[in-house]
């Protein structure tokens, strides 16, 4: 019934010798569907669990993740969404967050 | 992030140690800080570790600038409690809806009839007398307290332990002219206005509840709406 437990989910892909990265939300702007401190975990084989928005920046951020997996890089992301961009994918948010991106050892 | 660093979150974790990791946004670099314990390859000065610690009190994650730049701060405190006293029919759908918005329940009822496993599978049962199980309890300002016994003599010693507490909600089931008379007794064991004024009576948000489950939403949601209403202090 309960959401998966993020920190235990990033546990055990990486007992499984996965890479993973983890997206955090760290500011968010107006209205924004998941609030600070929201996660996001990705295995290197774009698997994921949690969420850093209503849906609308999962896509660009998994992709962010996969690639902070292969150079281990810690990324600031910035998305702006306005309201057309997100009625195009169906959420309406309008709000803007930024998120951190970071590898797991 | 370091592995070792995600384990020893989840230890702390596991422990209810309230915990938060510092993040420098720059360089990835972090620390974990409790409020008496700082641990990590990010160093912070004495007021950063002030700033982190003021997140952790307020229970909300936020950015902070520091001398070395932006530190985002996320906060991992242990889960926010509910404390139900009486096993009746309106905790059963209450104490699941709770659980799954992430509160930590435990329901008190010294009637053993009431307070069985089979009517509440997976939930912490006390059926100590309600004082005494308060008491052990100990509500913080994470905690929120209901009574739905309906019984003066389980519903009082409850309230009465939860008012000396800082819970963030206290809320009693029970019509006006119910609520009236806890009030005179209440009064008798030498609580002033203020104080009673802290309980929400008839419980929960006006929104026409009628059955069991309609009134445990309407309780979790008073709950939630004192919650994020009120000081940053849950």
């Amino acid at each position: 019934m309960n959401e998966p437990d993020i920190l235990d989910q990033v546990h055990d892909w990486r007992a499984d010798g996965r890479g993973v990265a983890l997206a955090t939300v760290v500011v968010t702007w107006g209205s924004s569907p998941r609030p600070v401190g929201s996660q996001l975990a990705v295995d290197e084989a774009g698997g994921f669990v949690g969420s850093v928005s209503g849906g609308c920046i999962e896509g660009a951020v998994v992709r962010e993740a996969l690639d902070c997996i292969e150079d281990g890089k810690p990324r600031l992301l910035d998305f702006g969404i306005t309201n057309e961009q997100a009625w195009d994918v169906g959420l309406a948010c309008g709000g803007k967050v930024q998120v951190f991106v970071e590898r797991v050892e | 992030m370091k592995h070792a660093t995600l384990e020893a979150l989840r230890g702390l974790r596991a422990a209810k140690t309230p915990i938060a990791l510092a993040t420098h946004l720059a360089s990835g670099a972090q620390a974990l800080v409790g409020y008496e314990t700082a641990e990590g390859d990010l160093h912070l000065d004495a007021g950063a570790l002030d700033a982190v610690r003021q997140a952790l009190r307020d229970d909300r994650g936020r950015t902070i600038e520091t001398g070395q730049g932006a530190v985002f701060v996320n906060v991992y405190n242990p889960p926010r409690r509910l404390v139900v006293v009486g096993a009746v029919h309106i905790a059963q759908p209450l104490v699941p809806m709770a659980a799954i918005a992430g509160y930590q329940v435990v329901v008190i009822d010294p009637r053993h009839g009431f307070a069985t496993d089979a009517r509440f599978p997976q939930v912490t049962l006390d059926t100590d007398w309600p004082d005494e199980a308060m008491e052990r309890v100990k509500p913080d300002v994470r905690t929120a307290v209901v009574t739905l016994t309906h019984d003066p003599k389980l519903d009082d010693p409850a309230l009465a332990v939860a008012l000396r507490s800082p819970a963030f909600y206290i809320g009693a089931l029970g019509s006006r002219k119910t609520h009236a008379a806890r009030v005179a007794r209440l009064k008798e064991l030498g609580f002033g206005d203020n104080a009673i004024g802290r309980i929400d009576a008839p419980v929960g948000l006006d929104i026409g509840a009628v059955s069991p489950a309609e009134i445990a939403i309407a309780i979790l949601g008073k709950i939630t709406q004192t919650l994020h209403a009120g000081p940053a202090a849950a």
